[in-house]
């Protein structure tokens, strides 16, 4: 029993308190308690492999599997140390669940694991960057033409608007670009699940030259995304919709 | 069975209700009236005694200035929060108030908090339940609007501490309610929850899967309900009153409250009729009589009703759902009745709405089952889970007034983060942190949760501490946070300032207060109630032994009956409930058979075509011989 754990690299090889058996990072894969809290990542904690590609039905099951175990209902009538590491616990469940299964906080994790840290997304942050001159977003180049354009039309419509006009062929116009730029979202999605192939052989292959390649790839796809959001926000704001 | 009990209340704006898990099925405990609904409203009568529910609703017409209703609105809510509250309700704030003090509403000359107001409520749920189960009750579940805020989580938490009640538990009216539903149907889908009570709105979307209860997203307006109804109402007949009759009533507290009973008598009237008429009694001998009609009743309300469309769109938005991937609409809340928000809600959902629940009860209900769930459960609850969201985001301000969101809305709770701080001046031993909830952008337009000083930092150079905060939002819905410096490994220290609510020494004052004397209360209360039922089951006895039955019995179970009678007897003079409740129950066995003989002699005599009363047997068998309890199965 404890040999097989032993050879799970994914395993935290600690002693249960309870009965002193291995476990892992939450529950005692002997006697099932609940185990103190150990800072582990999101993918250990799921016992899953640092892969993107990830099946989410078999990671919902075992969301409502762990969660039956580590719920704080569960720990009710249990003592005050047990409650607190449930508590902990289940938390740690939620936000894991939370982050693995949606595909782009997923990636986004995995990067930050990697140590690079995604640029806020929040408008706010983003205009407060503007205006500090700090962290200035960079345009995608192949983007200039077109960011150029519709932030000329979006002045205009704004000051149209000002003087209390509709001037509809620009709305027409900027309805397009819209429309383009959610198009453009949607491809850089479909680019986003081949560079999570590309990095699980690298993972398989522990090729390090390979995960950095792609690893600065995904970064540079997730911050043309989330321009490329800001972009179709702004676009709504100023139409109003 | 366990003497601790765990109860499901359900703390509404209108009415509350307790229950609890009895076998396999939730039910209400209904109060000493015998009715299920008790109402929201406290009172302070001549003698200074506070009154809950249908009790004190006599005053709110007769001394309207000694009395409260709709009290869950002013729940975990500061002063620059209510002033449109208090055009409409007749809230009388404490002329003392200071600025960032827990509001106090006075009932004549006292004042009380609104959590203190909820606890003599929830205290008479408790006596209620006490007296049913004739044990006292230490623990229970409480239900609130899902879209409350950490703040009103808070108080209302405050306030079953304050009533001599452990909260076990806070759950979302809208969950609670889905649990009753999914203990009905078993189940699996995508399920809506459409609550519109007295004074809160909230819509939930749940996933229903082998028993688990996951709440995919909510959303609401905890200022829309009933009573945004009977206020328009008021509205346009005090207006009417003036214009019509040339008379203000509008400061006079009595008048507006008579006029408050009929419109809601209307209200009511109106789901089932197609019109109804207000006549109000009026000073100087007017009279105001008006008819309205349901279609005039139904234009005039749409525009509150409209405000609950856009939170459904935003729940299924956010569930990411679409109104033909939902199974099933569950109506909940007493305003659900109204002919035309069912209609709305066929609409909007493209479906006809699920209404066999009881929408007074349902909440309660599932309360009850929670409770259950909590305790260990049993077969039909212990593979019930609920998994429930945080309806708010939960963020921080960061430079330049902007929220930094930390924990997005409709997580899944527990949920965390944790975030790290560090200095922007060398030598600097605390760092200020203001966390908020809200979905805005600025901090100044999110609602200010509290604000933390973390204190102790080592001194060392600017930029170099790294203190690390971590946010804990338990299953409650409510904030935990905790920090550290890595650095030293010193644990920081926090002081909480929380911007809304009582601190923990005020709450424990205001416990002092009503607890010691609730526990002798009690004690009395049961001694009354336990001499009572001792004095009806003799007295029943006494008549038994004039019936046939008696004398069929064997002299050795007459012997026997008749040392237990004695006991009674004595332990009756003594102060003891529980002894008087042993003595009463080894009655009540003993005297089984008797009770089985006599129904048999009455049906038997029945069919020889007496009468009961010829029959002589003081009581008809449906009320059944008091001895005879229900409780033996």
């Amino acid at each position: 029993m404890s040999a097989e754990t032993n050879t799970a690299t994914v395993e935290a090889a600690h002693a249960c308190w309870s009965c002193g058996d291995m476990r892992a990072a939450h529950l005692c894969t002997s006697c099932g308690k609940v185990q103190p809290p150990t800072p582990v990542d999101y993918f250990t904690f799921f016992r899953l492999p640092r892969k993107l590609n990830l099946d989410t039905a078999a990671l919902e099951r075992e969301f409502y599997a762990l969660s039956r175990k580590l719920h704080p209902d569960v720990y009710a009538d249990r003592d005050s140390q047990e409650q607190e590491w449930s508590l902990e616990q289940s938390s740690r469940l939620n936000d894991a669940y939370r982050t693995l299964k949606d595909p782009i906080r997923r990636t986004e994790y995995l990067l930050k694991l990697e140590g690079v840290e995604l640029e806020g997304q929040s408008k706010a942050a983003t205009e407060e960057a503007r205006k500090t001159g700090e962290k200035k977003q960079i345009v995608p180049p192949d983007l200039l033409e077109e960011v150029f354009e519709l932030n000329m039309q979006l002045e205009e419509l704004r000051a149209s608007k000002k003087l209390g006009e509709e001037d509809s062929a620009l709305v027409q116009e900027l309805q397009t670009h819209k429309q383009s730029l959610g198009a453009k979202f949607s491809t850089l999605f479909n680019e986003l699940k081949d560079y999570w192939s590309e990095w699980d052989s690298a993972e398989e292959s522990d090729s390090e030259q390979e995960r950095r390649r792609v690893r600065d790839r995904m970064v540079d796809l997730l911050n043309r995304r989330s321009y490329i959001g800001n972009l179709v926000r702004d676009v709504n704001e100023a139409l109003g919709s | 069975m366990s003497n601790q009990r765990i109860v499901g209340i359900d703390l509404g704006t209108t009415n509350s209700l307790v229950a609890f898990m009895q076998g396999d099925v939730p039910v209400v405990i209904p109060g000493d009236d015998g009715l299920n609904l008790v109402p929201s409203v406290v009172a302070l009568d001549e003698n200074d005694q506070i009154i809950v529910g249908n009790a004190a609703r006599k005053y709110l017409i007769e001394t309207p200035e000694r009395a409260v209703y709709s009290i869950k609105r002013l729940m975990g809510r500061g002063i620059e929060d209510i002033w449109e509250e208090l055009k409409l309700f007749p809230f009388r704030l404490a002329e003392d108030l200071q600025p960032g003090e827990v509001l106090r509403i006075k009932l004549g000359d006292k004042t009380f908090t609104p959590p203190e107001i909820s606890a003599f409520i929830l205290r008479q749920l408790k006596r209620n339940a006490e007296r049913f189960f004739g044990a006292p009750v230490t623990q229970a579940v409480i239900t609130v609007p899902a879209y409350f805020n950490d703040a009103q989580r808070q108080a209302t938490k405050d306030a079953g501490r304050i009533a001599g009640l452990e909260v076990l538990r806070l759950v979302n009216e809208p969950t609670a309610a889905s649990l009753a539903y999914g203990l009905d149907q078993k189940q699996n889908g995508i399920v809506a929850v459409y609550d519109l009570g007295g004074g809160t709105f909230d819509i939930s979307i749940l996933k229903l899967h082998d028993e688990i209860f996951e709440v995919m997203a909510t959303n609401g307006d905890t200022h829309l309900g009933g009573d945004d109804i009977d206020n328009l109402l008021i509205t346009i007949a005090l207006d009417d009153i003036l214009g019509d009759l040339g008379l203000d009533v509008r400061r006079n507290g009595e008048i507006v409250q008579t006029i408050r009973k009929s419109v809601i008598e209307a209200k009511i009237a109106l789901s089932s009729e197609p019109a109804a008429k207000l006549d109000v009694e009026l000073p100087g001998g007017k009279r105001y009589q008006r008819e309205i009609t349901r279609q005039q009743f139904e234009d005039l309300i749409r525009p509150i009703l409209d405000r609950t469309i856009a939170p459904c769109k935003q729940a299924m938005k956010d569930a990411g759902v679409t109104p033909e991937q939902i199974e099933e609409v569950v109506l909940v809340g007493g305003s659900t009745r109204i002919p035309t928000v069912r209609a709305l809600v066929k609409e909007m959902f493209r479906r006809e709405p699920h209404t066999d629940l009881n929408p007074d009860e349902v909440v309660a209900l599932g309360a009850a089952v929670q409770a259950h769930i909590l305790s260990g459960g049993s077969d039909v609850t212990q593979n019930m889970l609920l998994l429930d969201v945080t309806p708010l985001s939960l963020g921080i301000e960061v430079a330049g007034g902007v929220t930094d969101k930390i924990i997005l809305r409709n997580s899944t709770v527990p949920a965390s983060s944790t975030q790290h701080y560090t200095t922007q001046v060398d030598g600097q031993v605390n760092v200020a942190v203001h966390v908020l909830q809200g979905e805005r952008e600025l901090a100044k337009d999110c609602r200010s949760l509290a604000r933390f000083d973390l204190k102790g930092i080592p001194p060392m150079p600017a930029g170099l501490p790294r203190i690390e905060v971590k946010f804990l939002i338990d299953a409650n819905g409510i904030l935990h946070v905790s920090a550290r410096e890595q650095r030293s490994g010193k644990e920081a220290e926090i002081e909480v300032q929380p911007s809304y609510g009582l601190t923990d020494e005020q709450v424990e004052s205001m416990i002092l207060e009503s607890f010691d004397s609730a526990e002798e209360d009690f004690r009395q209360r049961q001694v009354i109630e336990a001499r009572n039922e001792a004095e009806t089951i003799l007295s029943a006895l006494e008549k038994s032994k004039k019936s046939p039955a008696w004398g069929q019995l064997p002299n050795g179970e007459r012997k026997q009956i008749a040392k237990l009678e004695k006991a009674l007897q004595e332990v009756k003079q003594q102060d003891d409930y529980q002894k008087i409740r042993k003595s009463i129950d080894a009655l009540n066995q003993g005297t089984m058979r008797l009770a089985e003989l006599m129904m048999d002699t009455a049906v038997t005599t029945a069919l020889k075509g007496k009468t009961m009363e010829q029959a002589d047997m003081g009581e008809s068998p449906e009320t059944g011989h008091p001895v005879a309890k229900a409780d033996f199965e």
